[in-house]
């Protein structure tokens, strides 16, 4: 529809640039005013075009922008404590008890982080220790957990071999359980294993997470049987079909992943395995400290803070290079 | 003759049997290897270990000692704070269980007909509660019960409310604040599987639909996104179980314990009473086998439910 009007434009061009030279100065002039609404008229199509070529569904500009609203809305909900907390933060120790309490800080100072980082200069071992252990088996555990899941979750989903059906029920199962007790449990199998107080105690009951197997299960039953039997014609074992097969197709899947698993390593609490003060994590440093400014809440904030960057930003790197993989995926079944 | 009627009773046929009906799955046990190993080390054996303890009574310092049902005797015929408990629970799971479960699809839904920029903003908004680990602490200071709680504060400005609310000692509230902070943390694991399995969904089937004469976003919703989708909404069905019958952390620090007529005690308080603060071990297992049982139904039920739309 588009192309026929737009072709029927092009030759009225052509027919007017032919004659041009033998028009008129008011015919030239319209034929100015002409190309040039048209040419703005394109630029408005082309812009229009790129907004409803990144929208997948159907669905009306006036529905997106209800849709919007709503969403800003419970945006603002959702986001209130994390802004208290930045905003305790930034508030200087005079404004925390102000009355009545206003959630926007009236002169925003970085005092507090300088307190909180004075503090963590006086501390015993240096702090880059610390964030070295954090970022040390956070990095592990997200990587050897995304490795040992998807192997493990491609061959619950995709192979069938005697005891599968079972495996696959108890790891349903294990997400269910929730236990008092068996946090005294696990720290009588660390202790029996010889891996307290090192970084084994740190990584190695993290890395097997039911949930994450679970969830990687689910996304890889969805890729097609045919894609796995073109690939076995091609003579690729079990392994290559899993990893260059299967995992690029599901790659929201284990990105994801990273996400759930690098929070989850990021908020380890070695506080029961380890001893050593040299290998602890950011986390426990952090409690520590908050514990002892116990009459400073904005240090405190500030200490939530500065334990809360990475996991977003590793959140906001993740999730947006999820939408960016969108038009690959179409092999599912 | 005989050797073929009872195969079984022939030397090592036992093993044969295995060793024939496993033949050629030997890469799927590699394959799993690495990771059952360290599951069962880590999560199989403490809670196998842990379940027993429910029928005896152990408080940490002397060995166990086997009591038999007796537990579970006192549980549901003496303890009448347990039975609380288990109401609390239950209403509470059949509130924010439903709501969020639904809340997690359509707004993972909604969110993914934006446009790029905004799709990254809204899950990060709808997801930060969970991100950022215990920051629902902060609802302490929203609703603290003075006047210098935010939401006393802002709600006597716009004369709402005369005088300041005791939101989380007044038996009144304590539930609704529960459940709204409860609510406010439900977009977890559940609400990130939906957005990546909306991703997934190949492109060329809307394509096709819109060809077919599927018209609008509803349409494209029941007919396209959902049949798709059937393993996600297993997974968040999961997970939302395991959550909202767990709950218990947010209804303790907000409301310290026990909560003013046990308004906010669910079972996971209760185990928790029990197993942290009064070291009756035995009790606390009887109490978490409770909960496992309630949410074995639940993800029975669930499954019932879901049926048609998985693969297994």
């Amino acid at each position: 529809m588009n192309d026929a009007n737009g072709t029927q434009i092009a030759y009225i061009e052509v027919g007017a640039l032919a004659k041009r030279r033998t028009m008129s100065a008011q015919e030239k002039m319209r034929l100015k005013l002409f190309l040039r609404q048209r040419r703005k008229r394109d630029r408005i199509r082309k812009k229009r075009r790129k907004l409803i070529h990144r929208r997948l569904y159907s669905g009306t500009i006036f529905g997106d922008l209800c849709i919007f609203l709503f969403l800003l809305l419970l945006a603002v909900f959702m986001l209130l404590p994390l802004y208290l907390t930045v905003s305790g933060s930034l508030k200087p120790v005079e404004e925390l008890y102000n009355f009545p309490p206003r959630i926007f800080p009236n002169r925003p100072t970085l005092d507090n982080f300088a307190a909180l980082r004075a503090s963590v200069s006086n501390l015993w071992v240096p702090f880059s220790r610390y964030v070295f252990n954090s970022v040390f088996v956070a990095a592990s555990v997200t990587a050897l957990q995304v490795l040992i899941s998807g192997t493990a979750a491609y061959a619950l989903a995709k192979i069938k071999f005697p005891g599968s059906v079972f495996l696959n029920r108890l790891i349903e199962l294990s997400i269910l359980f929730t236990g008092t007790t068996t946090g005294v449990m696990t720290y009588i199998v660390v202790s029996k294993t010889h891996i307290i107080d090192s970084y084994f105690a740190l990584i190695l009951p993290f890395i097997a997470m039911p949930l994450g197997l679970f969830f990687m299960r689910q996304f890889m039953g969805q890729v097609s049987e045919s894609l796995i039997e073109a690939a076995k014609l091609d003579g690729a074992g079990d392994f290559r079909i899993c990893w260059q097969v299967v995992m690029p197709n599901v790659r929201p899947a284990w990105i994801t992943m990273m996400i759930f698993a690098f929070q989850n390593a990021w908020q380890i609490d070695g506080m029961s395995y380890i001893f050593n003060e040299a290998l602890k994590p950011v986390p426990t440093v952090m409690q520590q400290l908050q514990s002892q400014n116990i009459a400073q809440s904005g240090v405190a904030a500030a200490a939530v803070v500065i334990t809360m960057i990475p996991p977003v930003v590793i959140f906001l790197f993740f999730q947006s290079s999820i939408l960016e993989t969108m038009a690959q995926s179409g092999m599912k079944e | 003759m005989k050797k073929e009627k009872f195969p079984v009773l022939k030397r090592g046929s036992v093993l044969a049997a295995i060793a024939a009906k496993t033949k050629g799955c030997g890469t799927a046990y590699i394959m799993i290897l690495p990771f059952f190993l360290l599951f069962f080390v880590f999560t199989i054996i403490p809670v196998v270990m842990s379940l027993p303890l429910a029928f005896t009574s152990f408080d940490m310092v002397q060995s166990p000692k086997f009591v038999g049902f007796e537990n579970f005797y006192s549980l549901f015929l003496e303890d009448e704070i347990f039975i609380t408990a288990i109401q609390n629970t239950i209403i509470f799971a059949a509130v924010t269980g439903p709501i969020a479960y639904i809340a997690c699809f359509v707004l993972a839904w909604l969110i993914q007909q934006l446009p790029y920029v905004l799709k990254t903003f809204f899950t990060f908004a709808f997801y930060a509660p969970t991100l950022a680990g215990n920051i629902y602490t902060t609802w302490q200071y929203i609703f603290s019960g003075d006047t210098y709680g935010v939401a006393n504060s802002y709600l006597m400005d716009l004369n709402i409310i005369s005088g300041p609310v005791a939101w989380l000692t007044d038996s009144k509230y304590i539930s609704g604040v529960i459940i709204l902070v409860q609510l406010w943390m439900s977009l977890g694991a559940g609400f990130l599987a939906i957005r990546a399995g909306l991703q997934g969904v190949p492109r060329e089937r809307y394509e096709a639909g819109a060809i077919e004469g599927i018209k609008g976003r509803g349409q494209e919703m029941i007919h396209i996104t959902i049949p798709a989708m059937g393993p996600q909404l297993l997974f968040a069905a999961v997970v939302q179980i395991a959550t909202c019958f767990a709950a218990g952390d947010v209804g303790r620090y907000l409301t310290d314990m026990p909560t003013t007529d046990y308004k906010a005690h669910t079972l996971m308080s209760h185990a928790y009473d029990y197993g942290q603060v009064r070291y009756e071990m035995g009790y606390a297992a009887a109490i978490c086998f409770v909960l496992f049982l309630c949410m074995l139904l639940a993800n029975w039920g669930i499954r019932k439910v879901l049926k048609k739309y998985m693969d297994e």
